[in-house]
């Protein structure tokens, strides 16, 4: 199951949410991290809490797991109010963006720490560690210490010492963050592995898109502690609603302009920026003249050296500037009207496609359905 | 070729030469970084060491110095004479009062340094855990003392502690006592001026221990569901072990050697080596017996420390 397939599941049943945060403000003095904010996560989700930094997605995951505490509003996990319950006494566990392994203690005693400290018997301790050990494949490591291991190698230790308590929700703070970029690969897939085997409800926090896009059942994309879209990946990255998420998810092109023609099944605009008229085949909720922005990604404008049949979506530019990067090349294409697009192409010299170079005269199209509307 | 200019580039001989050069002013580097503390060492620590030694050796005499030659020389006969006197290390095993008075510094020494141990954490921890503005002036309080003389802070307890000093002054005008206690010339004075000298060497690398502790391992804990006291037992406390070894080693290995401080507010009974030794050197004169004590303390405190860092050095290298 992809991820987005399992987001659909969880949003086609009705469920009592798992995490409730009720308008959740938590401020540092005067700086204000997380602003009012509501939020309902479902039972063995894997949510996404993407944004830049300072944008309170950490303050907030450090308030489900206890460090800090809301300067107001409540957050609900499994219908337990969590305000007075300090980190120790909740069934949340964390894994740290530095892993924070117990530098003196051995691969096997640092995943056997958190059932020691509840007493649990030496005998069922041992197989569980087992278990931990196999399910994260460390077996040649058990008796090493933390210095001892690779980056990968401890990122594994840290799941297993957060997953062994069997906690109700699981945090990862920036989990592939300290990896190299094979790697992370890799252990993306192997932690949703792990997510679905054990249905745990993962609340991971990244400022990484890739990492968000590929690990997220659902997400958030946060700023200024305020959430500025919630939904699946694909629908965050395809259907942006505002100027925020669109440039900060991927990257865009933005074309300004003003409404001509606003049909319920369709919509024209004039973009002097553009040097042609935009053609978008969904109705939006706009006045007459109202002045929108055009967002269009990269990947999905097409380019060629013949104008095409069609007035609208055709824009003229010369090719400005190519960045080669293997398997796709990066076209910056300066229009008639000054402005710079950016497109990407997947290289595939060796079959027909037309072949551009530097100074070509092109023209840029795409389909109607390519683009989204912003109107704020 | 651009590609493989990287490589020609490492190759090129005039490289290779600078290279080794570097390489060679680093050696040189080297053996004279180690070459300082070793001849220091050798200058100050070995050869009195030896000299020492030595003078355990000989008998005692009435003469310039007060001690036999080891070597004679008969110039006539060409002979020459090596004489040993091994009874000073035989009568330090016979006369009990050797014995009890290592027995009894060891025993004042552990003592300090477990009740400093045990004062200075908490006051490292609360160091170490403080505002980063405040820990500069509170680490130069910790050291404040040390800009007044110490046989002047020796006095300055005396005159805390004596009969009708500040303390009893103060207790008796209270009414919590009647009668002065006597804490001076007792093994309590000893214990007092101890921990009150030696405080700052506890603390300053039990603070520079707790200070690198990651504050992410104490929430990792916390997290795991440990509370705040099985957080200290199972993480700050074994993670400040280095510390806490390095302040030990230097509050007890002086401290069974301390003389000031057992000769001033200690009492006739308070017996330790470093006043056998004084009394050896200065009243009886009997420099080849007072050397023999004094090489059998170095070795008692020397050789376990040496075996136990040398266990921990190769701990370390095992990483």
């Amino acid at each position: 199951m992809s991820p987005a397939e399992r987001g659909q599941q969880v949003t086609l049943e009705e469920r009592q949410p798992f995490i409730e945060i009720k308008n959740v403000t938590k401020k540092f003095g005067d700086f204000v991290a997380v602003d009012d904010l509501s939020l309902d996560i479902y039972q063995s989700e894997l949510f996404c809490l993407l944004g830049g930094s300072g944008s309170g997605k950490s303050t907030l995951l450090r308030m489900l797991a206890g460090f800090e505490n809301p300067t107001h509003g409540q957050i609900v996990i499994d219908g337990v109010d969590m305000t007075d319950i300090p980190p120790w006494k909740r069934s949340i566990n964390m894994m740290f963006q530095s892993y924070a392994l117990f530098p003196h203690l051995t691969v096997e005693s640092n995943i056997a720490f958190g059932l020691k400290r509840e007493g649990v018997a030496a005998r069922e301790i041992k197989a569980r560690v087992q278990d931990m050990i196999d399910l994260v494949q460390l077996n040649k490591f058990a008796k090493r210490k933390p210095a001892q291991l690779s980056g990968g190698q401890r990122q594994r230790v840290a799941l297993a010492r957060a997953l062994i308590k069997r906690p109700k929700v699981l945090l990862l703070d920036e989990p592939l963050g300290a990896l190299d970029k094979k790697l992370r690969e890799e252990t993306q897939f192997e932690l949703i592995n792990i997510q679905e085997s054990l249905g745990v409800t993962f609340v991971v926090v990244t400022h990484d898109q890739e990492e968000a896009m590929t690990l997220a059942s659902r997400m958030a994309v946060m700023h200024e502690g305020e959430i500025q879209q919630l939904g699946l990946p694909h629908e965050v990255y395809e259907f942006p609603t505002n100027r925020f998420v669109a440039e900060f998810i991927g990257s865009v092109n933005m074309f300004e302009g003003h409404v001509v023609e606003d049909e319920p099944d369709y919509v024209m605009i004039a973009s002097k920026e553009a040097g042609s008229h935009l053609y978008v085949s969904h109705g939006i909720s706009c006045s007459p003249n109202q002045n929108v922005s055009v967002a269009i990604r990269p990947e999905k404008i097409l380019m060629s050296h013949n104008k095409p049949e069609h007035d609208y979506n055709c824009c003229p530019g010369v090719v400005e500037d190519i960045a080669y990067m293997g398997n796709m090349s990066v076209f910056k294409i300066r229009l008639d009207s000054g402005k710079t697009v950016r497109i990407t192409r997947f290289n595939r010299e060796r079959s027909e496609d037309e072949y551009f170079t530097w100074h070509d005269k092109v023209f840029l199209t795409w389909g109607p359905t390519s683009c989204v509307v912003l109107t704020s | 070729m651009t590609t493989s200019s990287g490589a020609a580039w490492i190759a090129s001989p005039t490289l290779k030469k600078v290279a080794q050069g570097i390489k060679k002013k680093f050696n040189w580097g080297r053996a004279l970084v180690i070459s300082i503390p070793t001849i220091w060492l050798a200058i100050f620590f070995l050869v009195p060491f030896l000299v020492v030694f030595k003078i355990s050796l000989s008998t005692t005499e009435i003469a310039q110095p007060p001690y036999s030659a080891l070597f004679a020389w008969d110039a006539e006969e060409a002979i020459a004479v090596l004489r040993l006197n091994l009874g000073n290390y035989l009568f330090l095993f016979e006369d009990t009062l050797y014995i009890d008075a290592y027995w009894s510094s060891i025993k004042i020494a552990a003592i300090s340094t477990a009740l400093t141990l045990v004062i200075a954490y908490p006051m490292a921890y609360a160091i170490a855990r403080s505002h980063p503005k405040y820990r500069m002036i509170l680490l130069a309080l910790v050291i404040l003392p040390f800009w007044t003389s110490f046989l002047l802070r020796v006095y300055a307890w005396m005159g805390f502690l004596k009969k009708d000093g500040v303390i009893n002054g103060f207790l008796l005008n209270v009414g919590i006592i009647d009668q002065p206690l006597a804490i001076m010339n007792t093994d309590t004075a000893v214990y007092i001026g101890i921990i009150y000298t030696y405080l700052p060497f506890m603390i300053l690398p039990l603070y520079t221990a707790l200070e690198k502790l990651d504050g992410t391992l104490l929430e990792a804990a916390a997290d795991l569901g440990a509370t705040a006291w099985k957080t200290f037992f199972f993480v700050t406390l074994p993670l400040s072990v280095p510390g806490i070894v390095a302040g030990c080693m230097l509050v007890f290995i002086p401290a069974v050697g301390e003389f000031v401080i057992p000769a001033l507010l200690g009492g006739s009974d308070t017996l330790m080596i470093g006043r056998v030794l004084w009394d050896e050197f200065f009243l009886n004169r009997d420099w080849p017996m007072a050397s023999a004590v004094a090489i059998v303390m170095l070795l008692f405190l020397v050789l376990p420390i040496m075996l136990f860092r040398n266990t921990q050095g190769t701990k370390g290298e095992n990483f």
